[in-house]
C-alpha cells in the first residue's frame, strides 16, 4: 500500500479528516476509520452494490473509489439519511417490509434515495432501472420497488402497526428488528470487531484435490514483521474433524496433509491488520501438488475411484430409501407412463454477507461473535476443535445477513477461535467473497432419474424415483438431504405405490450442504416436469391433474404417514383455478398475436416436512417479567431475516395475552438464552414458536394463579405494576418488590417443545414429520424462440401457512423464495474456479423478478402454535418446475438440464426441430 | 511501499509514465476487482486529477471524448442518433453506479471480449489518441485492441481521448445487448449497428457484434450485404451474410453454437431497431 495521508471530504454534511492511503477503497475508509459501519461490503467488485453511497450526489460503490478521488467531495451514506429520524424511504421501507436480513438495505435506500430526490414519483421501471446494481438475496425485490414508489404518498410516516394485546397473531406490524436495519445501525458479523482484534488471513487449496507440505513458516514469519504467528493443522487442541451431524462429521479446520476441494484452508495468519493487509499471499511458503480429481458423481462411484474418505466405499456417503406397494407392477399396468431423466447444478446462496465474526478471551470463556443460522450446533463443534467443554464456549450471535442454510455451518468461528484461544487478543476474520464461495457449502447438484404412471382416469398408480446428489468433499448435510427427497419426490400427491432412492456421493466438489429445501427443490423438478408429460399425454388439464392425485385429509402418504388432518395443497389449487384459466387465455391471445416470441404457462406444487427429518427437534424458550414492568423474551430461534424475531414474538404475546409493544427480544446468545434449535427446515415458526406458545401459556398460568383468578383474566403492564382484570376486580401486582431470579425477571417460564415423529423403518415407512406446509404456483412467462431467452410476465403463488401470524412477512418469504427459485432455474450455476464471484455467477437482479400475486392460504394444522406451518423453504420449491413446465408449455420442448439458461433453450429447442 | 501519483496535468502525468512502469488508476471499476483483497504491487498513476481529460468536445470534423469521460457523461450527452447505439451500451456498462465513475477509455484499454462499449465504438470508426511525452498518436479501435486483455499501447503511452470522425456520425445506431439477466451481466453477445438510410435504400451500414470473438469485430460481410438494398429486405439480407469475422468459444455463459447462431439474430435485431428507431427522446437521458 501506499503512504498514507491525510484526506478531507464531508460525511453526511459533516467536515471529516482522515489517515488514508490514496488508493484505499472508500468502503474501507467509511468502515474502518470511520467506523460508519451501515455501509456494507459485500464483493468488493462492484457486482453486488450494497457498499453504494452518494458521491456529490450520485450512486457510487464506495468499494471502487479510491480515497483519494473523495477529498473536497460530499459523501452521502445511510447513517446520514433521516437526521436522527427516519426519511420517508426508510419508513416506507418499514411499512412495506422490504428489508429482510438487511444487508442489501443500506445500498437500496442509496440507490433509491438518488432516484427520489432527482425524481419523487417514479414509474416501477424507473425504479428497477436505479436499483439494478443492488443485489438482494431475501426480499425478491418487489417490496422494495413498492416501498421506493410508495415514499412519497402524502401522510405515509412511520405507523409500527403494533397490534392490542390478543390481536398479534394475524397481524403485520413492521419486523421488531426492523428500525435498525434501516438506519444503518444493525450489526452484522463484520460490524463489530474489536479495534484491537488480530487480523487473519488464511491459506487454501487452489486445486480440487492436492497433497501439500509446508516450507519455512518461521522464515516467511521473520521475513513479515507484524505477523503474530502461523497456525496449522498441528495447532488445533482439539479434535480436528467438525460436522453439522455429529456420527459423520469428518471435515478438519484446517486440512491434514491434503486437500480434499478447492478453498479448503490449510493455514491461518495471525497478525497486525495493516501487516496483513500488506501480505502477499503467493508467496506463502507451502508445496502443493496437485492430485487427480474427482468431479462428478458418475466417475466417483466407479470401482476404481479413490476414496475421499476411508470407510465410505463407491464414495457413497449415505442413501435414504423409501417404498411403499409394488411400484413394478403399477407401472407395468399403468394407461400412461412417463419417464426422463434431469440433471440440476450447483447452487451458491450468494447471501450478500460474507461469514465474519471475531472471538476474544472472557477469562476462560472463549467467546465468538460472528453471524449464524445455529448457535447452540457452532458451540459443540467450536468447542470440540479447540478442546474446550461447550459451557466454556459463548456463541453470541450478530444479525446475519442471510444464511438460505449455508450460515449452519461452521466458517469462521474455529478459525477466529483458534487464533484468540492462542493468542489470548480478540481476533477478527471477514472471508472475501471469493473465500465465501470456494469455502462453504452449496445446493447439492442432482442427477435424478424418474418414472410415473397413472391409470385410464389419470390417477397416479406409481413411480419411482432415483437420485444421485453430488455431495463434494464433506458430508454436511449430504444424510439429510439423501434422506429428506425420497420422503418428498412423490410430491403432495396421493401415490400408492411408490420407490425412491437418494444417493449422496462424495466428489472432490464443492461441499453440498443446506439450502433452502434440502434436495427437495430439485427432486420437485423431476416430478413435476414428469407430471406435465403425463397430463398431456392422459390429455388431462395440467392443474386438474394434480388437483385429482392431491393428498386430502384422510390420504397416506409414500411414508404410510395417515395425514389425518391440514392437508391443504387442494385449497391452494383450487385457489390457482381462476388465474390458471386467465393465464391460459392471455397466453392464447399472446401467441396469435406475436412470432417468434411464445407465451408459457406452468404450474407446480410442493409439500415440505417442517422440522427434522424423523429425529428428535426440540426448541426452548424461555420468557419472563422484568421489574421494570416488560416481558423479556428470550428469542433462541435466529432471525436471519425471515422475521423469527417478530413472530416468536407475536405468538408469545397473544399466548401470554399482552400487547407486543411490551415485548423485549434478548438475542440467541448461548450464555443468556436457551437452545431453540438451528434456523433450518422450516421449524422455527412451528417448533420455537410452539415453543413460545407453550412458554408464554405457562407464564400466564402462573401469574393467573399468584394472583389467584381464572383464565378470564386479563394482563397488563404499567409501569413496574402488573395488572391484572377480572370482571369488575383489578389487581395490581408491584414488580419492584419481588425478588427477581437470575436473568432478572420476577416470573418466568421456560418450555421445551419437540415434534412428534416416528422413526422409518428399513422401507421408509414411518412418521418422519409432525406437519406439513403445502403450496402451488404458477408461472406465465415468454420465450424468445430465436435467442432462447425467457421473459418472466408473473407468479401467481398460493401457499397453506396454517395459519399466517405475520402476513407481511409471509409475502416476503414468498417472494425471496420465489427469486431464489427464479435463478435456480434460469441462471445460477456454480462452477468451481470459474464463477467464484458474482459478476460470474449471476442471481436474479430487480429486473428478473416479475409482479408476484401470493394467496395465503390457512387450513389449520391441529400442531403447530394458533394453527401455523413452516413457510421458509416451500416457497422455493415449485417455482423451478412451474417456470420450467413454462417454457414447455410455450416451445414444446422440455430442458432436462437445470438452468435453463437461453444457450440450453435454443439448443433443445434446435434439436426438437423447431 | 509503491508509488503513487495524481498529476493534474497530462504533461506532468506524461512526464512520469516516460519515467517507468505505472498501473493507471482511473474510473476504478476494473482496477478494484483486479486487485481482490491484494495490497496494490504495481506503482499507481492516478488520472482522476486530469479534468482536462473529461468531457466531450466538437471540432470541424471529430467528436472527441476524453479519456475519463464516463458512461453517464456520455448519456447526459446531447449527441447525434450515430451515438445512440453508443448511448444504449451505456446504460448496459455493470449498473449506475458503474456507469456513474468507469471511463470509457477504461473499456477500451481493459480490452475484455465483452467490452460493450466497443462494438457501437467500432461501428462509429473510433479512433484512439495515444500520447506519450515524445509522441501523440491515433490508432482505429481495431488496430488499438489487439486481443482478449491486450491492446497497442506501448510504455509511456496512456489514452487521452476517443476521436470519432464527423462523417462517421452520419445515420441511426442500434445497439443489442443478449445476457442472461436483466442487470450487472456480462454479455454471452451483443451488436451494434449504424446504418444511413436515404429514400429507404441503405446507404451505409456499419455493423459489430462483441464477445463472440477475442476482440468485437466489424461484419463487412453484412455490410456489404446490406448497402444498397431496400430496407424491407434488411432481414432477408442478413439471413445469407457471411458472419466470417467470428470465432465464439464455449464458455459458462453459452455454447460457442449457440453465440454463432445467436449473433445473426441479434445483428438483424440491431440493424432493424437502428433503421427503425425510437423517438430520441427514448435514447437521450
Amino acid at each position: 500500500m501506499s503512504a498514507r495521508g491525510e484526506i478531507v471530504f464531508t460525511v453526511n454534511g459533516s467536515a471529516v479528516t482522515v489517515s488514508a492511503a490514496p488508493v484505499q477503497r472508500l468502503s474501507s475508509v467509511l468502515r474502518d476509520e470511520l467506523r460508519l459501519t451501515g455501509t456494507k461490503v459485500g464483493c468488493d467488485a462492484g457486482d453486488c452494490g450494497a457498499c453504494t453511497v452518494l458521491l456529490d450526489g450520485e450512486p457510487v460503490c464506495a468499494c471502487l473509489v479510491p480515497a483519494a478521488s473523495v477529498a473536497g467531495a460530499h459523501v452521502r451514506t445511510v447513517e446520514g439519511l433521516g437526521n436522527g429520524r427516519l426519511s420517508a424511504l426508510q419508513a416506507s421501507f418499514l411499512r412495506h417490509g422490504a428489508a429482510q436480513c438487511g444487508i442489501c438495505t443500506p445500498g437500496m435506500l442509496m440507490a433509491a434515495t438518488a432516484l427520489l430526490e432527482r425524481n419523487p414519483h417514479p414509474a416501477e421501471d424507473e425504479v428497477r432501472d436505479a436499483l439494478g446494481g443492488v443485489l438482494c438475496r431475501c426480499t425478491g425485490y418487489r417490496k422494495i420497488i413498492a416501498a421506493v414508489m410508495d415514499s412519497a404518498r402524502p401522510g405515509s410516516g412511520l405507523d409500527l402497526g403494533l397490534p392490542p394485546a390478543g390481536h398479534a397473531v394475524g397481524a403485520s406490524p413492521i419486523r421488531l428488528d426492523g428500525i435498525a436495519k434501516i438506519n444503518g445501525t444493525e450489526k452484522f458479523g463484520g460490524d463489530s470487531f474489536p479495534a484491537d482484534a488480530l487480523a487473519l488471513a488464511v491459506i487454501r487449496s487452489p486445486h480440487h484435490h492436492a497433497r501439500f507440505a509446508f516450507g519455512d513458516l518461521e522464515a516467511y514469519q521473520a521475513e513479515h514483521p507484524g505477523i503474530v504467528d502461523i497456525y496449522t493443522a498441528a495447532d488445533i487442541p482439539g479434535e480436528n474433524r467438525f460436522g453439522v451431524i455429529p456420527p459423520f462429521a469428518d471435515q478438519p479446520a484446517l486440512a491434514e496433509g491434503s486437500t480434499r476441494f478447492r478453498g479448503e484452508a490449510v493455514a491461518v495468519i495471525a497478525g497486525e491488520p495493516d501487516a496483513i493487509a500488506s501480505l502477499d499471499l503467493s508467496a506463502f511458503p507451502i508445496a502443493w501438488t496437485e492430485l487427480p480429481a474427482l468431479l462428478d458423481t458418475e466417475t466417483a462411484q466407479t470401482g476404481d475411484a479413490a476414496l475421499l474418505h476411508a470407510g465410505r466405499p463407491g464414495n457413497l456417503l449415505t442413501q435414504g430409501f423409501v417404498e411403499h406397494g409394488d411400484p413394478e407392477a403399477a407401472l407395468a399396468a399403468a394407461a400412461h407412463i412417463v419417464s426422463d431423466m434431469i440433471e440440476t447444478s450447483y447452487v451458491e446462496h450468494a447471501y450478500i454477507e460474507p461469514e465474519a465474526g471475531f472471538a476474544h478471551m472472557d477469562g476462560d470463556t472463549l467467546v465468538v461473535t460472528a453471524c449464524t443460522q445455529a448457535p447452540y450446533m457452532d458451540r459443540a463443534d467450536t468447542a470440540r476443535l479447540l478442546g474446550l467443554p461447550p459451557e466454556k464456549v459463548r456463541i453470541v450471535p450478530t444479525a446475519t445477513g442471510g444464511g438460505f442454510g449455508s450460515k449452519l455451518d461452521l466458517s469462521v468461528q474455529p478459525l477466529v477461535g483458534l487464533v484468540a484461544l492462542k493468542t489470548g487478543r480478540p481476533a477478527a476474520l471477514c472471508f472475501t467473497r471469493d473465500e465465501s464461495m470456494t469455502s462453504t457449502t452449496k445446493r447439492h447438484p442432482a442427477a435424478m432419474r424418474a418414472t410415473i404412471g397413472a391409470d385410464a382416469q389419470g390417477r397416479i398408480c406409481g413411480m419411482v424415483f432415483s437420485g444421485d446428489f453430488d455431495t463434494g468433499a464433506y458430508a454436511s448435510w449430504g444424510p439429510t438431504v439423501a434422506n429428506r427427497v425420497p420422503v418428498h419426490a412423490s410430491g403432495p400427491y396421493v401415490t400408492p405405490n411408490y420407490r425412491a432412492l437418494g444417493r449422496a456421493i462424495h466428489t472432490n466438489g464443492p461441499i453440498s450442504g443446506a439450502f433452502r429445501g434440502f434436495g427437495v427443490p430439485q427432486a420437485t423438478i423431476c416430478q413435476e416436469t414428469l407430471y406435465d408429460a403425463l397430463a398431456i399425454k392422459a390429455g388431462i388439464d395440467r392443474l386438474e391433474f394434480r388437483l385429482k392425485n392431491a393428498l386430502r385429509n384422510g390420504s397416506e402418504t409414500v411414508t404410510g404417514q395417515l395425514l389425518e388432518e391440514g392437508v391443504g395443497i387442494a385449497d391452494c389449487l383450487e385457489a390457482l383455478k381462476p388465474h390458471w384459466q386467465r393465464a391460459l387465455a392471455d397466453a392464447g391471445r399472446f401467441d396469435a398475436e406475436n412470432g417468434h416470441m411464445k407465451r408459457g404457462v406452468g404450474v407446480a406444487s410442493c409439500w415440505y416436512g417442517c422440522g427434522n427429518t424423523s429425529l428428535p427437534n426440540p426448541s426452548t424458550i424461555k420468557l419472563g417479567i422484568s421489574p421494570e414492568g416488560q416481558v423479556v423474551l428470550h428469542q433462541g430461534a435466529v432471525d436471519i431475516g425471515q422475521g423469527s424475531n417478530t413472530v416468536i414474538a407475536q405468538i408469545a404475546a397473544d399466548a401470554l395475552g399482552v400487547p407486543l409493544t411490551l415485548i423485549a427480544l434478548r438475542s440467541a446468545d448461548t450464555a443468556i438464552t436457551p437452545d431453540a434449535g438451528k434456523t433450518s427446515a422450516s421449524r422455527q415458526t412451528f417448533v420455537s414458536g410452539k415453543a413460545a406458545e407453550k412458554a408464554a401459556k405457562s407464564l400466564r398460568e402462573k401469574i393467573l394463579r399468584f394472583a389467584n383468578v381464572s383464565d378470564h383474566a386479563a394482563l397488563s403492564l404499567e409501569g413496574c405494576l402488573l395488572i391484572i382484570r377480572e370482571g369488575d376486580a383489578t389487581r395490581r401486582i408491584g414488580l419492584s418488590a419481588l425478588t427477581p431470579d437470575a436473568d432478572g425477571l420476577v416470573f418466568t417460564a421456560e418450555e421445551t417443545y419437540d415434534p412428534p415423529t416416528a422413526p422409518l423403518d428399513a422401507k421408509g415407512q414411518g412418521t418422519p414429520y409432525a406437519v406439513f406446509g403445502y403450496g402451488a404456483q404458477i408461472a406465465e412467462l415468454e420465450v424468445d424462440l430465436k435467442l432462447g431467452t425467457v421473459k418472466l410476465v408473473k407468479i401467481t403463488a398460493a401457499h397453506d401457512v396454517g395459519r399466517a401470524i405475520n402476513p407481511l412477512l409471509a409475502q416476503g418469504q414468498i417472494e425471496g423464495g420465489i427469486a431464489q427459485g427464479i435463478g435456480m432455474a434460469l441462471m445460477e450455476e456454480y462452477i468451481p474456479g470459474r464463477t467464484e464471484n458474482l459478476h460470474d455467477y449471476l442471481i436474479p437482479t430487480i429486473g428478473d423478478v416479475p409482479p408476484i400475486e401470493t394467496i395465503l392460504i390457512e387450513v389449520p394444522d391441529p400442531e403447530g402454535p394458533f394453527g401455523a406451518k413452516g413457510l421458509g423453504e416451500h416457497v422455493l420449491i415449485p417455482t423451478a418446475p412451474a417456470i420450467l413446465n413454462a417454457i414447455r408449455h410455450a416451445t414444446g420442448v422440455p430442458v432436462t438440464k437445470i438452468p435453463a439458461t437461453p444457450s440450453r433453450i435454443r439448443a433443445a429447442i434446435r434439436e426438437a426441430g423447431r | 511501499m509503491i508509488r503513487y501519483a495524481k498529476p493534474t496535468s497530462i504533461e506532468a502525468a506524461l512526464a512520469l509514465l516516460g519515467e517507468g512502469s505505472w498501473r493507471i488508476l482511473a474510473g476504478g471499476t476494473d482496477f478494484y476487482p483486479a486487485l481482490g483483497n491484494r495490497p496494490p504491487r504495481e506503482d499507481i498513476l492516478d488520472i482522476n486529477g486530469l479534468g482536462e481529460l473529461r468531457g466531450i468536445a466538437e471540432t470541424p470534423d471529430q467528436v472527441i471524448i476524453g479519456a475519463r469521460t464516463t458512461w453517464t457523461d456520455l448519456i447526459c450527452h446531447d449527441l447525434p442518433a450515430a451515438f445512440d447505439g453508443l448511448k444504449l451500451a451505456a446504460r448496459e456498462v455493470g449498473s449506475v453506479q458503474i456507469q456513474n465513475m468507469a471511463s470509457i477509455a477504461g473499456n477500451l484499454c481493459n480490452a475484455s471480449p465483452a467490452a460493450d462499449g466497443v462494438p457501437p465504438l467500432l461501428t462509429l470508426d473510433a479512433a484512439v489518441e495515444i500520447r506519450s511525452t515524445a509522441s501523440s498518436r491515433f490508432l482505429p479501435l481495431d488496430r488499438f485492441i489487439l486481443g482478449n486483455r491486450r491492446t497497442a499501447l506501448q510504455p509511456g503511452e496512456m489514452v487521452t481521448a476517443i476521436r470519432i470522425p464527423k462523417p462517421s456520425t452520419a445515420g441511426t445506431s442500434a445497439f443489442f445487448k443478449l445476457g442472461a439477466r436483466r442487470y450487472l451481466v456480462i454479455s454471452i453477445a451483443m451488436a451494434a449497428a449504424r446504418l444511413v438510410i436515404a429514400d429507404g435504400i441503405v446507404k451505409q451500414a456499419a455493423i459489430a457484434v462483441g464477445s463472440c470473438s477475442a476482440v468485437a469485430k466489424r461484419l463487412t460481410g453484412v455490410e456489404t450485404a446490406l448497402r444498397g438494398i431496400a430496407v424491407a429486405d434488411i432481414a432477408t439480407a442478413i439471413a445469407t451474410a457471411e458472419l466470417s469475422e467470428l470465432a465464439p468459444i464455449d464458455d459458462v455463459r453459452a455454447s460457442a453454437g449457440y453465440r454463432r447462431e445467436a449473433a445473426r439474430e441479434i445483428v438483424t435485431r440491431a440493424v432493424l431497431a437502428a433503421a427503425d428507431p425510437p423517438s430520441a427522446n427514448a435514447v437521450a437521458a
